[in-house]
């Protein structure tokens, strides 16, 4: 048993038994979950929550003038409550709810690109970024006559930072939008150098948090950025909710994204006023199950503490990348210093994809593609790789059980 | 791990026959002169096959393809360049149907009786139905043909 207690103090054994998932078998063998970073499991308190709730006390919010609707109000504003002070943020009004980092990109691409950007000026990405943090700016730039640049990534898999000063040195570039952790090479960019040059050059940043919050705690009011972004389904919590934090100056000054009910104060045919923030970006009945959800991922993870969670992943990336490095054809993608859970790798003999399956029919489970990044993966040369990803349930015992699968799997293909 | 390891568990996909024409595909190049030619592409992996076809009196003559993909994907554009050799367009198409059958579900119990001998050739890429997100790596080689067949310059895996 001591051997599942790592230096961090977090026990292993009895988080694991939180997941109810975690006992399954697949094709035979037991689950050896490793793709938590494209989402991960849940906690029983997280679908207690939301089954408690649909049995209990359920119904429309915020408007509804009986008992039950507004206990729910209650209860899914408390997870804004939650959010705002896992982020400590100067305000709960700040916390727009939204489906995922994916919405909250878009509606800030949306709202502060065609709101608050003027056409010349440009918005400044990392060639590290996510898809969901690349096409919404081109959809920006191409109707809104805004220019896109992209910082480069050395080949240790860092943001180039003199190249990143550089794309802001003629003042043009209105908001730097980048990743504060990389989904395929988990390297974590230094956010408070990032904010400290883009703001010297007069650029807002906004941060995608949606690896950073699963391993690192986010201070927003401590990192200085304008904006982070997020989603509740990586952080074992549900699917379907998501966050953008935003200055409170920053948020007031946007025009709504989308309109509906919820997000006005009135309307009438000729004109309608807008609600206050956040409620004018949350157009319609909002993910009022997800929300509660939500809150009880965030007590759960606040309950261990950032602190063992991040000790916990360093320590078992760590033995990954030494099993990994030591296999014979096997090449690990993206060498960062300052790095999550996450290890993207190649091997010599087999496709990402013949890898997977092989991997998959030992019960290990492992993504591999081009992990929604095509434009990084054709600067390392790449059209796909093979990724393992931690998280708070991941044992030693697992990670050995993908380096052993994978020397099977090099020996298959010899 | 052992070195007496058996890979019995690995093999219900990959046979042999598989990692074969995986590794040295026997029909992997392009054809100088040809008839028809598509490419087939999967954008949710970047899978990616171009296939020419040299006609022959009607009959698929020659088959030959570049692919930049997985075992699966390859192996199975050198097991039908293989298979559609000498048939006529409708055969191929009757053939690619059953093929899809077989890909998706593992038999093919309507499949016609003159396509028995073929679909024997292609079995063991029958495995792939127990892997629904493989199974386009299969048929991705097919849809190009086809759409070289038909005229069109590419194809999607469904």
């Amino acid at each position: 048993m001591n051997a599942m207690i790592d230096p961090a103090g977090l026990d292993v054994v009895r988080i694991r038994q939180d997941f109810p998932i975690l006992t399954q078998t697949v094709r035979g063998k037991p689950l050896v979950f490793l793709d938590s970073a494209a989402s991960a499991q849940k906690p029983r308190v997280v679908i207690d929550a939301m089954v408690q709730a649909m049995e209990t006390q359920y119904a429309n919010i915020h408007r509804g003038l009986h008992w039950m609707s507004e206990r729910t109000t209650e209860a899914y504003e408390a997870a804004r409550d939650a959010t705002a002070a896992l982020m400590n943020a100067h305000d709960r009004s700040e916390i727009v709810f939204v489906r995922n980092s994916t919405e909250a990109i878009n509606l800030l691409a949306h709202s502060y690109g065609r709101g608050v950007l003027k056409p010349g000026q440009a918005v400044l990405i990392s060639g590290m970024e996510h898809h969901s943090n690349i096409v919404p700016w081109q959809l920006l730039r191409d109707a809104h006559g805004i220019e896109l640049r992209v910082a480069p990534v050395t080949d240790a898999g860092e943001l180039d930072m003199a190249a990143f000063e550089a794309l802001l040195s003629d003042g043009k570039v209105g908001l730097v939008a980048i990743t504060h952790m990389s989904n395929v090479l988990g390297s974590i960019t230094p956010a408070e150098r990032i904010v400290s040059i883009a703001h010297a050059h007069g650029a807002k940043v906004m941060f995608d948090g949606s690896q950073a919050i699963v391993h690192r705690r986010i201070d927003v009011q401590a990192l200085g950025c304008d904006f982070y972004a997020w989603t509740g389904h990586k952080l074992y919590g549900p699917t379907g909710i998501g966050v953008l934090w935003g200055r409170r100056e920053l948020l007031d000054r946007m025009p709504p994204f989308l309109g509906g009910g919820d997000m006005i104060s009135s309307v009438t045919y000729e004109q309608s006023t807008w609600a206050a923030v956040p409620h004018k970006f949350e157009a319609g009945t909002p993910a009022i199950l997800e929300g509660i959800g939500l809150k009880a991922a965030i007590d759960y993870v606040q309950a261990i503490g950032y602190d063992a969670m991040a000790a916990h992943e360093a320590s078992l990336t760590e033995h990954g990348l030494a099993r990994l490095a030591a296999i014979e054809g096997v090449r690990i993608i993206g060498q960062a210093q300052d790095r999550g859970g996450v290890i993207s790798f190649v091997l010599d003999k087999a496709h990402a994809h013949d890898v997977a399956t092989l991997l998959d029919r030992q019960g290990i489970a492992v993504r591999a593609g081009h992990h929604c990044a095509e434009p990084l993966m054709h600067r390392f040369g790449l059209e796909s790789t093979a990724r393992a990803s931690f998280g708070v349930y991941t044992t030693l015992a697992e990670v050995d059980a993908l380096a052993d699968g994978l020397i099977r799997v090099r020996e298959f293909f010899q | 791990m052992s070195q007496a390891d058996s890979f019995d568990d690995l093999r219900d996909l990959y046979q042999e026959v598989i990692l074969d024409h995986g590794r040295k595909p026997r029909h992997a190049q392009r054809l100088e002169a040809f008839d028809a030619t598509a490419k087939g592409d999967n954008p949710m992996c970047g899978d990616r096959v171009q296939v020419w076809v040299k006609l022959d009196d009607g009959t698929v003559g020659r088959v030959g393809f570049e692919a930049r993909g997985c075992a699966i994907s390859i192996a199975s554009a050198d097991l039908m360049a293989e298979t559609v050799q000498g048939r006529s367009s409708a055969d191929t198409r009757a053939l690619f149907e059953a093929f899809r059958t077989l890909a998706r579900t593992g038999a093919c119990p309507d499949c016609a009786p003159a396509l028995a001998e073929p679909m024997e050739r292609l079995a063991p890429l029958a495995g792939v139905h127990e892997y629904p997100s493989r199974v386009k790596c299969a048929t991705l080689p097919w849809h190009a043909l086809i759409a070289a067949l038909d005229g069109s310059k590419e194809a999607s895996s469904e």
